[in-house]
C-alpha cells in the first residue's frame, strides 16, 4: 500500500493555491453535469463516488482494506428507506437516521474488527457483512427479495418538493460537494496525518506515542459513516431499498472502482465509480460483456497502472513539473 | 453467425416494408424495451430469448404491412433493483421507450411498476413470478402476463391432492420468498383436504440437501414440497436423484420450475419432478411452429413461459395501440388491452382482468422418464389441464385498489 508519489504531491504546502482549481472544475461539473448527461445517471454515480471516497479514507488513508463495506450501505439504505416510508420522515431526517445507523454499526463492527490487519481484516470484515445481509434477508421490515419499495422522496425540511429529477439532482450535487470538502479537510488536518502515518509504519506511529488504535477506529467509523450517507441518499434516489446493496458483490465493486480511480488521491475514487458505473450503464445491452470488459480494465489496471487513473496522471504531471 | 445475419435480413426488411400505407396507426414510431437478466441466473429463461420473442411478434402483427414501425432495444438489469430503475427511468424519459417487456426477478419488477405508473407508460411483466404485481401492488400500467406464485402454488398444491398426493413435506428456502410459497401451497393442500407432515427451512444458496432430503423421506409423505427458486431447486432436484427419492415412490413437487431448467438438470436427474408451468412448446400446431422458429434464432434453446409470454403481451399490445390509434397515454391503452379478448396463436384465448392479471389455462406437468423422450426438447407428460378461472387467484382475493 506504498502510494508516496501521490501523498508527496497533496501534503506539499507550496501547492496551496494551485489545489483549489480541482474544486473550481468539480463545482462546475457538477453544475453543467445534468445539462449534458441523464440526471437519475449522475445521481447514480455521485451516490457511488461519496461511497468509493469514504472507502478510500480506511483504503487509501490508514491502509486498511475492508472487505465488507456494503454492509454500511445497505444497512443505511434500508434504514433510510424505512424511516421515509413507514415513520413518514421528511428526507434530511431520514438520510439522518440513515447515516446514524450505519454509525452505529460502524462502531460494533470496528471495534471488533480493528485489532487484525492485513487479509484477516479484510476476511472478518466480510465475515460480518455476510451477517448484515442474512439479517437483512430475513428481517421483517426489509421485504426480503422485493425490497422495500416506492418510497417517498417527500419535501426536504417539509417545504422543498424533491419529486422532480432536477430539484433531487441539485440537493444530491450539494450534499456530494460537501462530504467531498470535508473529506479533503480531514484528510489533510493533523488527524489525517497520523492516518497516513499509521498506514506508512504503524510501529513507528506507535514508537511517536499515539494510540493507533483509536486512530484507525475513528477512521472506520468515520468511513462507515460516510458510505451510510451515500447508501440513504440512494435509497431516496432510486426510491427503493434492496439486497444488492448487501451483498459482497457491492463490497467488491468498491474496491475496483477505488483501485481503478487511485487509491490513497483524493479524486480518484469519484473518477473510478464514475467509470464503473457509466460502463454499467452504457455497455448494458452487451449483457454479459460487461463483466467481461470491466474484469479486463482491472486486469489492465493492475498490469499497466497500478496507481490507477488519478493516480498516474498525478504522476506524470508532478514528474513534468520537476523536470 | 447466422442468428445475426438472420436478424440484420429482418430488420433490413423490416425497415424497407415500414414505408406509410393506409393504417389505423400512424403516430409516431412505437419502441419497446426488454430489460432483463440477459447474462446472470435467469439469461436462459427469458433474457436474449425475450428480444427474439418480441422481434417475432412484431413480424406477426405484420406491423411493417401496416405501416406501424416499431423497434425493440434489450437491457440488462443484472438482477439488481437500482440498475433496473435507472434504465426504467432513462428509457422512458430519454430514449422514447413505450413499453417495458419481460423483468424476471421481483423486486425489480416491483420497481419497474412504480416508475412505469409515474410515467404513465405500460410494463408488461412475464418475467418476475411475484402476484403483489396484480394484488396489492398493482397499478392501471401494468399487466401481469405467463404465471404468478399463487398460480404455481395453487396448481401443483391443487391437482397434485386430487392425485393422491395428501401428505406434504416441505423443503423451503428460509427468507421471504420460500415463506410465502410455502404458505401459500400449505393452505391449497389443507383445503383441498391433504395434510402437511412437516417442512424444514434450508438457509438461501445451498449446497448440500442431503440431510434435508432425509428428513423429508424419513416423513414418509407422499410429495415433497420444494417452496425454493432456482439454484436451491436444481441442487434439491440432484440431490433427490441421488438418493433415489422419486424412485422410491415419493413424489418431488416443484413450485418454481421452468423448461430450461429441466433441459439443464437432464431427464435422468430431472425425472418424475411435478410442477404447474404457464405454457409449453409441444401442446399444438401452432406453439410447436414458434418453438421451431424461435429455436432457429436462438441457438438450438426452446421458449419457455417467459418467451410466450412476451409474445403474446406484445401482439395484444400492438393490437390495442391500433384500436386507441394513439400510444401516448399508457393508462388508456392498457384500458383498452383489458377490453378487448387475446387471442394469438401461442397462448391461444385469454383474457386480461381487472387488477392486470392475464389468465389461460395452466398445465400441471410431470418430466418424461429418458425412454419415453422421443425428440429434442420432448420433456413434459401433461397431466391436467387447468382451467383459465380455476388457475389464477380470484379477482376478489388479490386486494387489488382497482378492483372494487
Amino acid at each position: 500500500m506504498s502510494a508516496q508519489p501521490v501523498s508527496h504531491s497533496v501534503s506539499s504546502p507550496a501547492s496551496g493555491g494551485s489545489s483549489l482549481l480541482p474544486f473550481v472544475v468539480l463545482a462546475a461539473c457538477l453544475i453543467i453535469g445534468p445539462s449534458l448527461i441523464y440526471p437519475v445517471f449522475l445521481m447514480k454515480a455521485l451516490c457511488f463516488a461519496m461511497f468509493a471516497c469514504a472507502f478510500n479514507i480506511l483504503l487509501g488513508f490508514t491502509g486498511l482494506l475492508s472487505f465488507g463495506h456494503a454492509a454500511f450501505l445497505g444497512m443505511a439504505s434500508y434504514s433510510s428507506a424505512h424511516a421515509a416510508k413507514v415513520w413518514g420522515l421528511t428526507p434530511e431526517l431520514a438520510i439522518a437516521f440513515g447515516t446514524l445507523v450505519a454509525m452505529a454499526l460502524g462502531t460494533v463492527i470496528g471495534m471488533l474488527t480493528i485489532r487484525s490487519r492485513g487479509i484477516y481484516f479484510a476476511n472478518i470484515t466480510l465475515a460480518f457483512a455476510q451477517m448484515v445481509f442474512f439479517f437483512c434477508l430475513q428481517a421483517k421490515f426489509t421485504g426480503g427479495e422485493d425490497g422495500i419499495q416506492s418510497v417517498p422522496r417527500g419535501s426536504l425540511f417539509g417545504l422543498i418538493s424533491l419529486k422532480s429529477d432536477m430539484a433531487m439532482y441539485v440537493f444530491v450535487a450539494v450534499v456530494f460537494f460537501i462530504t467531498f470538502l470535508m473529506i479533503y479537510r480531514i484528510i489533510h488536518s493533523p488527524f489525517g496525518q497520523v492516518l497516513r502515518a499509521v498506514r506508512e509504519n504503524e510501529a513507528r506511529a506507535i514508537s511517536l506515542g499515539y494510540k493507533v488504535e483509536q486512530y484507525k477506529l475513528a477512521a472506520f467509523i468515520l468511513s462507515a459513516t460516510l458510505t451510510g450517507l451515500a447508501g440513504s441518499i440512494k435509497a431516496l434516489v432510486f426510491q427503493l431499498a434492496s439486497l444488492t446493496d448487501v451483498t459482497w458483490q457491492m463490497s467488491g465493486e468498491v474496491v475496483l472502482m477505488t483501485l481503478l480511480g487511485g487509491v490513497g488521491t483524493i479524486f480518484g475514487p469519484a473518477v473510478g465509480a464514475f467509470v464503473i458505473v457509466s460502463m454499467e450503464n452504457y455497455l448494458a445491452e452487451l449483457g454479459s460483456w460487461v463483466l467481461v470488459v470491466q474484469g479486463a480494465i482491472f486486469v489492465l489496471c493492475v498490469m499497466t497502472f497500478r496507481r490507477g487513473i488519478v493516480g498516474t496522471a498525478n504522476y506524470y504531471w508532478n514528474k513534468r513539473q520537476q523536470g | 453467425m447466422t442468428l445475426i445475419k438472420k436478424l440484420a435480413v429482418a430488420t433490413a426488411f423490416m425497415t424497407a416494408m415500414a414505408a406509410p400505407a393506409f393504417a389505423q396507426y400512424s403516430g409516431p414510431p412505437i419502441k419497446l424495451g426488454v430489460l432483463s437478466d440477459m447474462s446472470g441466473l435467469y439469461a436462459d429463461l427469458s433474457g436474449p430469448g425475450s428480444v427474439i420473442a418480441a422481434k417475432l411478434a412484431i413480424e406477426d402483427f405484420g406491423a411493417a404491412a401496416k405501416g406501424m414501425k416499431v423497434d425493440v432495444i434489450g437491457g440488462d438489469h443484472q438482477n439488481k433493483a437500482d440498475v433496473g430503475a435507472s434504465i426504467a427511468r432513462q428509457w422512458y424519459d430519454q430514449d422514447g421507450v413505450d413499453v417495458i417487456l419481460d423483468v424476471p426477478n421481483s423486486a425489480v419488477a416491483l420497481a419497474v411498476s412504480d416508475i412505469t405508473k409515474e410515467k404513465n407508460k405500460i410494463f408488461l411483466n412475464s418475467g418476475a413470478a411475484t402476484s403483489d404485481l396484480t394484488g396489492p401492488k398493482c397499478t392501471p400500467n401494468t399487466i401481469h402476463w405467463a404465471y404468478d406464485t399463487w398460480m404455481l402454488a395453487n396448481g401443483t398444491g391443487k391437482a397434485l391432492v386430487k392425485q393422491g398426493g395428501d401428505s406434504w413435506f416441505f423443503l423451503t428456502a428460509d427468507y421471504a420468498f420460500g415463506y410465502a410459497l410455502e404458505r401459500d401451497t400449505m393452505e391449497v393442500v389443507k383445503k383441498e383436504g391433504g395434510k402437511v407432515v412437516g417442512n424444514v427451512r434450508v438457509p438461501l444458496n445451498n449446497q448440500d440437501f442431503s440431510s434435508f432430503l432425509l428428513q423429508a423421506q424419513a416423513s414418509k409423505a407422499k410429495v415433497i414440497g420444494l417452496a425454493n427458486a432456482g439454484g436451491d431447486t436444481t441442487n434439491s432436484i440432484k440431490g433427490a436423484a441421488e438418493f433415489g427419492i422419486t424412485q422410491a415412490g415419493q413424489k418431488l413437487a416443484g413450485l418454481l420450475v421452468d423448461v430450461n431448467d429441466v433441459h439443464g438438470l437432464g431427464l435422468q436427474v430431472a425425472q418424475g419432478l411435478t410442477f404447474t408451468d404457464a405454457w409449453y412448446w409441444d401442446l399444438n400446431d401452432d406453439t410447436r411452429k414458434f418453438a421451431a422458429r424461435f429455436s432457429a434464432l436462438n441457438g438450438g434453446k426452446y421458449p419457455g413461459k417467459i418467451h410466450a409470454g412476451v409474445y403474446s403481451s406484445v401482439i395484444h399490445y400492438l393490437k390495442a395501440v391500433e384500436a386507441v390509434k394513439s400510444k401516448a397515454d399508457g393508462a388508456a391503452v392498457e384500458k383498452k388491452m383489458k377490453e378487448l379478448p387475446t387471442d394469438d396463436t401461442v397462448f391461444g384465448k385469454g383474457e386480461v382482468r381487472q387488477d392486470g392479471r392475464k389468465t389461460h389455462p395452466v398445465y400441471l406437468v410431470e418430466v418424461k422418464k429418458p425412454s419415453e423422450s422421443k425428440k429434442p426438447w420432448d420433456y413434459y407428460k401433461i397431466l391436467t389441464t387447468i382451467p383459465a378461472n380455476e388457475a389464477f387467484r380470484p379477482l376478489k382475493e388479490g386486494n387489488c385498489p382497482l378492483v372494487n
